[in-house]
C-alpha cells in the first residue's frame, strides 16, 4: 500500500481548500497526487486496498462538527447531516415514525459493524458495484479501460447486474438507502469552495452512465455534501421498503424498491416508486408510478405497476431472473400500503 | 502373538445390542462397556482449549512472532497461460526493507512441459512464481507489485465444458503426474490415458471394480432413471488462511505451520531440503480449519524456507484471502451423467455413472465411491474424468468427491422413488441394507416428524415448504503409523504426546478424555501435548481417520502405564497388581476396601521420574477389509431437510435439518455434535450460496473474498438437530471412528430433495440460487 498523508479536516470550508480530487476523479485519471475525502472510510479504503487508487492525501472529515445532526420538523421535514451514521439513523425514531420506507431501507443496508461506520454522506457517494469494476486485473469503461467485461454475451459474469438503463455500464449502485431517499424526493445539500450552497434533487444528483462514464453523482472535487433533506410527508402518505437477498444475514440487493404513495381512502393519489440495484443508479419507475396514480392499490393494480416498470427491462446474459424478481416485490411493496 | 478372548458389546444399543468374543492381542486393555456405563467416554465433555480459544490466548501460526522474523509475500502470475521471458526484480531489491527475493525457477519435473526458459510454464492466474522477505508485510506486497513479470501469453480454457471439445487449448501437452487428492475413486489413473484436456477414466476404487453387466441389468429394469447432475466448484475459505513460518537455525528448521498434517509437512520438507526427518521440527498448536486442504507444505512452505535460508532469519508467510481462493484448493466441479435401473418392485438391477470434472491443473476431480457402495446392486460401473483447465489445483474437501456424487445419486434415487411411487424413506428401506442407516431412518423420521411431508409442489401460496432426505457412507479408515506417548510424571501429572494435531475437531479432548477414563483420573488432570513431529508420529487429519486411529494407541498407553503404576503400588500393598484399580483419582483394591492411595501419592513410588509408554495402532480385531487399513463396517448418515422457497422471488431457506449419524462409539456428544453442525452448515453452503465465478474471458476468478464468495451466516443456519447411533462393532480398545467428513456428504442432497418437494421442479444442479429457482419455475424469459 502506497504512504499517504492524513489530514484532520477542522472545517467545511478547511476541508474544501484541501482537496483535490473526488475519488471518481481519481479513478479515472490516477494522477497519484490525489487530496480525497473520507469520512467513515468505508468505500474510499477498499480503493486503496485494492490499489486501484493511490491518494497523496486522505482528508478526514469525519470529526468536522456540526455535519452529525438529525433534526425533524413537521413542517419542514427532515434534515440528516453528511456525518450521521447509518447507525445512527436506523435508532432515529422521527425516521421510523415519518419515513418507515427509509428505515427499512437502512436497517437491510450492509451489516451492523459496516452501520456503526458508514456515514450517509458517504454512501450516497459511494462508488458503484461490479466486481470487474472493483478488480485491478479488469481495465473497464469506467475506470478509462476499452471495455465492459461484465455484459460479454459469453464471457460475461453478469449475474447480479443491471437490467435498467445498462446500455454503456452494467454495474449496479450500491447505496441501497438512496433508493428509499430518492423515493421520499430526498435533495442533497451540496457547498463548494466559494462557500456557495446548492440544494440537488436525488433524481439529478445521480448521473447516468450515459451522460458521464466516470462517475455516477454530479459531485466534482471542490463540492462537499451537508446534509440531505427530505421534505415532510403529508398527513395520507405511506410507504413501505423491500430488498430482496440471496442471504439474509447480509447481502447486497439483488432488486430492491421503495413505495411512497400518498393516498386517499383505498387509492393511490401519487406514487413515488424507486428501484435499487436495477440501474447503474437508483432508478425511478415512471412506468410504475403512472400505473398506480389515481388507481385503487389492489392486487391487479400493483401487478399492472409491477408489469410496467419492468417494459424497460433489458436483461442480459445471466441476470433475467431480475425481472421476475423485481415484479414480485414491487408489487409486494405496493400492496403494503394500505 | 500371544492373545487371550474378550466378549465385547455388539450392534446398536436399543436395537440390536449383543456381544461378541474376540480374541485380541493379550497386552491390550479389557474391554469397554458401552458408554451409558462409563464415566468420562460418551460424554458432554468441555473442550479443553475451548478458554483459550475464546479469550484469545491460542495462537495460531499466523500470530507467531519470532526475533528478526521478516514477513513474505508470494508473486503470483496474472495471466492463465503463458511462457515466461523474464522477471525483473531490479526495481524491488533495491526497495528499503526488502532482504530477498526468491524465484522460482524451471526444474523441469517430471510431468512438466518440455520448456528450456528459465521459469516454469504459468498454467493459472496465481500460479506462484516467487517471493519476497522484508521487514513488514506492506513493504513486501509493496516490492511484489514492483516485479515486472514478461510473459508470452498462450490461448487458455477454463471452462469445464469448453475444455472437453477436442480443438481447446490445451493445457498440458503430456501427461502429468501432479496428483491433487480432489476426488479420489482409490485407484486413482495417472493422468497418462486420455485425448487433451480429458484425462482417465478411473473406473475402479479400493471398494473394488465394475460389477456384473450394465447392459444386462438394463434389460432387466422396468423403469429407469437417466440424468445429469451439475455441482460447482467450491473453495475451502478456512478462517485461517494456508501459511507456515520458517526459521532455518544453522543445526535445525523449525516449522510453525497451519496444517492438517505435521508429520506429512515434516517430511516434505525434509525431502525437498535434503534434510534428516531428525533435523525438520513442525509444531501446529491450534489450527484454525483446513477442510482437507492443508496436508501438505504447498509452495509457501518451501518458499518461506529458502526465504529463511537466504537471509538467516524466520520468516513468516501467510497467504491473504484473494491468494487462498485462487491457488489453495478447491472442491473440483462435477458433470455426472446417472443411469440407474430398477424393477417394478424397486429391486436395483443397475447403475451406470460417469462423470467429468476438473481441478484445474491438478487430476483428482472424481465424484468418488457413494453409488459404488451406497447400495448394493449387482450392476455398477462408473467412469470418472478429469478435465485439465487453467485454474488451480483442486485439493481435498471434506469427504472428496462423495459431496459431488450423494448430490447425484441421492437425487436419482428420489426420482426413481417417485416413478415407483413410493415414499423416499421407504424406499431407501427397501434397498439400503445398512442397519446402523435403516435406525437412523427410523429415528431421525420421528424427531423430523417425516410424515408431514406433501406431495412434490402441492403447497398453496407464494412460499411453498418442502421436505427431503439424503443419504451417505464413508469408509472407515484408520492410519497403521499412528503413535502415541502417555506419560505419567512423578508428581501425579499425565502427559500426552503425539505429531497428531487438533484441527478444531477437538482431537486434544477426546485423547485427555481417553486417557482420563483409563486412568481413573478427571479430564483436567491430563496434559496434551500435541502437532509437533519431535513427538511420536500421528495420522494426518484426513480422511475422518483420527479418532479411530489414535484413540487406541492412547488408551493402550494409558493402560500400560497405569499398569506398570499399580504393579509398584501392589509391591508396597503387598499383593497382586491385577486386584487394583484407580477410581476418582485413588488407587484402591478389589480385595481390600481399605486399601486406598491417590493417584499422587502412588506416582511418588517411582524410581524413575515418568513412567514413559509409546503405544501404536495395531491391527483391528478381526482384521481389516484392506490390510492397509480399511476398517469393515461404514460410517452411516441420513439427513432430513426442511425448506421454504418463495416461488415469486427464488428465494429459498433452509428451516430445518436432522442429521443422524454413527461414528462406532460416540467419544464426546458435544464434540460431536459441533462437528456435525459444521458439516451440515457446509452442506447447505454448498447446496445454495458457494461458487467459484471464474470469468472466462480473463482467466480470473472474480469472488474471490469473504464478501461475494457467498457463505452462510447466523440468519442463514438452520435448526439442526444431531440424532447420533451408538454402534459397537468389537473392532479395537475405544471402538471409536471419526465424524468430520460423514457430516457433510448427504446435505446438499437432502436440500435439493427438499426445493423439490416443495416447488415440484428439481433442480440438477447447485448451486440452487433465485436465478435457478425462477428459471426452473419458468419465470425467466
Ligand atoms: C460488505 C459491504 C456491504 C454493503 N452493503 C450495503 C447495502 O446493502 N446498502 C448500502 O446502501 N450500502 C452498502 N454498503 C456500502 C456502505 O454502506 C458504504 O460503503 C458506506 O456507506 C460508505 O460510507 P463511508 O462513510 O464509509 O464513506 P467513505 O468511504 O468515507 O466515502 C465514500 C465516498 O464518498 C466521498 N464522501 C464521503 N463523504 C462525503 C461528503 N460529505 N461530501 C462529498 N463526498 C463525500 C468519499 O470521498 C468517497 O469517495 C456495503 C459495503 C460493504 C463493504
Amino acid at each position: 500500500m502506497n504512504k499517504f498523508s492524513w489530514y484532520e479536516a477542522t472545517s467545511i470550508e478547511d476541508a474544501l481548500q484541501q482537496v483535490n480530487k473526488t475519488v471518481s476523479e481519481e479513478l479515472y485519471q490516477s494522477t497519484n497526487n490525489a487530496a480525497v475525502f473520507k469520512s467513515g472510510g468505508i468505500d474510499v479504503f477498499d480503493w486503496v486496498k485494492e490499489g486501484l487508487i493511490n491518494p497523496q492525501k486522505i482528508i478526514n472529515i469525519r470529526n468536522i462538527p456540526g455535519l452529525d445532526v438529525i433534526s425533524y420538523d413537521a413542517k419542514d421535514g427532515l434534515r440528516i447531516g453528511s456525518n450521521v451514521t447509518l447507525a445512527e439513523m436506523a435508532s432515529n425514531s422521527d425516521i421510523k415514525n415519518h419515513y418507515l420506507a427509509l428505515h427499512q431501507a437502512i436497517n437491510h443496508a450492509a451489516t451492523p459493524q459496516l452501520r456503526n461506520m458508514s456515514t450517509l454522506g458517504g454512501n450516497i457517494a459511494q462508488r458503484n458495484r461490479c466486481w470487474y469494476f472493483r478488480s485491478a486485473d479488469h481495465q473497464c469503461f469506467r475506470k478509462s479501460g476499452d471495455r465492459c467485461f461484465a455484459r460479454h454475451s459469453e464471457t460475461g459474469e453478469n449475474e447480479n447486474h443491471a437490467i435498467i438503463d445498462n446500455g454503456s455500464c452494467v454495474s449496479l449502485h450500491a447505496s441501497s438507502i438512496s433508493t428509499a431517499l430518492m423515493a421520499f424526493n430526498a435533495s442533497v445539500v451540496i457547498v463548494n469552495s466559494k462557500g456557495e450552497k446548492k440544494k440537488v434533487l436525488m433524481d439529478d444528483f445521480f448521473v447516468s452512465a450515459g451522460q458521464d462514464i466516470a462517475m455516477e453523482t454530479i459531485l466534482q472535487a471542490k463540492e462537499i455534501i451537508t446534509e440531505i433533506v427530505l421534505p415532510a410527508p403529508s398527513k395520507n402518505t405511506k410507504s413501505y421498503y423491500i430488498k430482496q437477498v440471496a442471504r439474509e444475514s447480509y447481502d447486497w440487493s439483488l432488486g430492491d424498491v421503495a413505495v411512497v404513495i400518498e393516498t386517499s381512502g383505498d387509492t393511490c393519489k401519487s406514487a413515488s416508486i424507486v428501484l435499487g440495484a436495477a440501474a447503474p443508479v437508483p432508478y425511478r419507475s415512471v412506468q410504475a408510478q403512472q400505473a398506480m396514480e389515481k388507481k385503487s392499490i389492489n392486487n391487479t393494480n400493483a401487478m399492472a405497476a409491477a408489469e410496467a416498470a419492468m417494459s424497460v427491462a433489458r436483461p442480459l446474459s445471466k441476470n433475467g431472473y431480475k425481472v421476475p424478481l423485481f415484479k414480485s416485490i414491487i408489487s409486494e411493496a405496493i400492496l403494503k400500503i394500505t | 502373538m500371544d492373545t487371550r478372548k474378550e466378549k465385547f458389546p455388539y450392534g446398536i444399543p436399543g436395537h440390536n445390542l449383543s456381544e461378541i468374543e474376540r480374541e485380541i492381542p493379550i497386552e491390550e486393555p479389557p474391554v469397554w462397556p458401552i458408554n451409558d456405563k462409563l464415566k468420562i467416554i460418551g460424554k458432554r465433555v468441555n473442550r479443553i482449549d475451548a478458554v483459550d480459544k475464546v479469550t484469545g490466548k491460542a495462537k495460531y501460526t499466523s500470530d507467531m512472532k519470532l526475533p528478526g522474523m521478516l514477513y513474505a509475500k508470494m508473486l503470483r502470475s496474472k495471466v492463465p497461460h503463458a511462457a515466461i521471458k523474464s522477471i525483473d526484480i531490479s526495481e524491488a531489491k533495491s526497495l528499503a526493507g526488502v532482504h530477498a527475493i526468491y524465484l522460482i525457477e524451471n526444474t523441469q519435473k517430471e510431468g512438466e512441459e518440455k520448456n528450456n526458459g528459465k521459469f516454469p510454464m504459468v498454467k493459472y492466474v496465481g500460479q506462484p512464481l516467487g517471493g519476497v522477505a522484508a521487514d513488514s508485510l506492506e513493504i513486501a506486497k509493496d516490492a511484489i507489485s514492483l516485479i515486472k513479470v514478461n510473459y508470452e501469453e498462450k490461448p487458455f480454457v477454463i471452462d469445464l465444458e469448453a475444455a472437453m471439445e477436442m480443438d481447446a487449448p490445451i493445457v498440458f501437452d503430456v501427461p502429468i503426474t501432479r496428483q491433487a487428492d480432489g476426488g479420489d475413486v482409490g485407484e486413482v489413473h495417472d493422468g497418462s490415458k486420455g485425448q487433451g484436456n480429458v484425462r482417465g477414466p478411473s473406473t475402479s476404487s479400493f471398494f473394488g471394480g465394475p460389477r456384473g453387466d450394465l447392459e444386462q441389468g438394463f434389460n432387466e429394469a422396468d423403469i429407469i432413471v437417466e440424468k445429469t447432475y451439475r455441482t460447482q466448484v467450491q473453495t475451502h475459505m478456512p478462517l485461517e488462511t494456508h501459511g507456515v513460518v520458517v526459521d532455518w537455525r544453522p543445526d535445525m528448521m523449525m516449522v510453525y505451520a497451519s496444517t492438517q498434517n505435521t508429520n506429512a509437512v515434516r517430511n516434505e520438507m525434509a525431502s525437498i531440503f535434503g534434510l534428516p526427518k531428525s533435523k525438520v521440527r513442525v509444531v501446529c498448536d491450534f489450527m484454525g480449519g483446513g477442510f482437507g486442504a492443508k496436508h501438505s507444505a504447498g509452495s509457501f512452505g518451501p518458499m518461506a524456507a529458502n526465504l529463511s535460508k537466504k537471509t538467516g532469519r524466520p520468516v513468516w508467510l501467510m497467504m491473504d484471502r484473494q491468494e487462498e481462493h485462487i491457488a489453495e484448493g478447491n472442491r473440483p466441479n462435477s458433470i455426472q451423467y446417472l443411469k440407474i435401473g430398477a424393477k417394478k418392485n424397486g429391486t436395483l438391477t443397475a447403475i451406470q455413472q460417469r462423470s467429468h470434472g476438473t481441478a484445474g491443473v491438478g487430476l483428482g476431480a472424481g465424484v468418488g465411491r457413494i453409488a459404488q457402495v451406497l447400495y448394493p446392486c449387482p450392476n455398477f460401473a462408473t467412469e470418472q474424468y478429469d478435465v485439465l483447465t487453467n485454474a488451480g489445483p483442486g485439493a481435498a474437501w471434506r469427504a472428496p468427491g462423495n459431496v459431488q456424487g450423494a448430490f447425484g445419486l441421492e437425487q436419482a434415487i428420489d426420482e426413481m422413488a417417485e416413478k415407483l411411487n413410493m415414499d423416499p424413506l421407504k424406499y431407501r428401506d427397501l434397498i439400503d441394507k445398512s442397519e446402523v442407516r435403516k435406525i437412523e431412518r427410523q429415528r431421525g423420521a420421528k424427531l423430523f416428524n417425516w410424515s408431514r411431508r406433501q406431495p412434490a409442489g402441492s403447497g398453496k401460496g407464494l412460499v411453498k415448504k418442502g421436505l427431503g432426505v439424503g443419504q451417505s457412507t464413508w469408509p472407515r479408515f484408520v492410519t497403521l503409523d499412528s503413535s502415541v506417548e502417555v506419560k505419567i510424571h512423578n508428581d501425579g501429572g499425565v502427559e500426552i504426546r503425539s505429531s497428531v494435531q487438533d484441527i478444531g475437531t477437538g482431537t486434544k479432548t477426546i485423547l485427555a478424555q481417553v486417557v482420563a477414563e483409563e486412568l481413573g483420573l478427571q479430564v483436567n488432570d491430563i496434559t496434551v501435548n500435541i502437532g509437533d513431529t519431535f513427538f511420536p508420529v500421528g495420522p494426518g487429519s484426513g480422511g475422518s481417520v483420527v479418532t479411530g486411529s489414535i484413540t487406541p494407541p492412547t488408551r493402550n498407553a494409558a493402560f500400560e502405564a497405569k499398569t506398570a503404576l499399580l504393579k509398584l503400588v501392589a509391591k508396597k500393598w503387598e499383593t497382586d497388581s491385577s486386584e487394583l484399580f484407580i477410581e476418582n483419582g485413588q488407587v484402591g483394591s478389589k480385595k481390600d476396601a481399605n486399601l486406598k492411595m491417590p493417584f499422587k501419592e502412588a506416582t511418588k513410588l517411582m524410581r524413575t521420574s515418568q513412567i514413559s509408554k509409546i503405544a501404536s495402532r495395531s491391527d483391528d480385531y478381526g482384521g481389516f477389509q484392506q490390510p492397509w487399513g480399511l476398517a469393515y463396517g461404514d460410517l452411516g448418515s441420513v439427513q432430513f431437510a426442511e425448506v421454504s422457497v418463495n416461488t415469486d422471488t427464488g428465494f429459498v431457506k433452509v428451516d430445518k435439518i436432522v442429521a443422524a449419524h454413527s461414528c462406532g462409539r460416540p467419544l464426546n456428544i458435544g464434540q460431536l455434535e459441533s462437528q456435525i453442525n459444521g458439516g451440515v452448515i457446509q452442506g447447505i453452503s454448498y447446496a445454495l450460496y458457494e461458487n467459484r465465478i471464474m470469468d472466462t474471458g480473463t482467466g480470473h476468478m472474480m469472488n474471490a473474498n469473504v464478501d461475494q464468495y457467498k457463505v452462510p451466516y447466523s440468519m442463514e443456519i438452520p435448526e439442526i438437530e444431531t440424532l447420533i447411533v451408538e454402534e459397537y462393532s468389537a473392532l479395537s480398545s475405544t471402538d471409536a471412528y471419526g465424524i468430520g467428513e460423514p457430516a457433510n456428504i448427504a446435505t446438499a442432497a437432502a436440500v435439493a430433495n427438499a426445493v423439490y418437494n416443495a416447488i415440484g421442479v428439481r433442480l440438477h444442479e447447485i448451486p440452487i440460487t433465485p436465478s435457478s429457482i425462477l428459471k426452473a419455475l419458468n419465470k425467466v424469459s
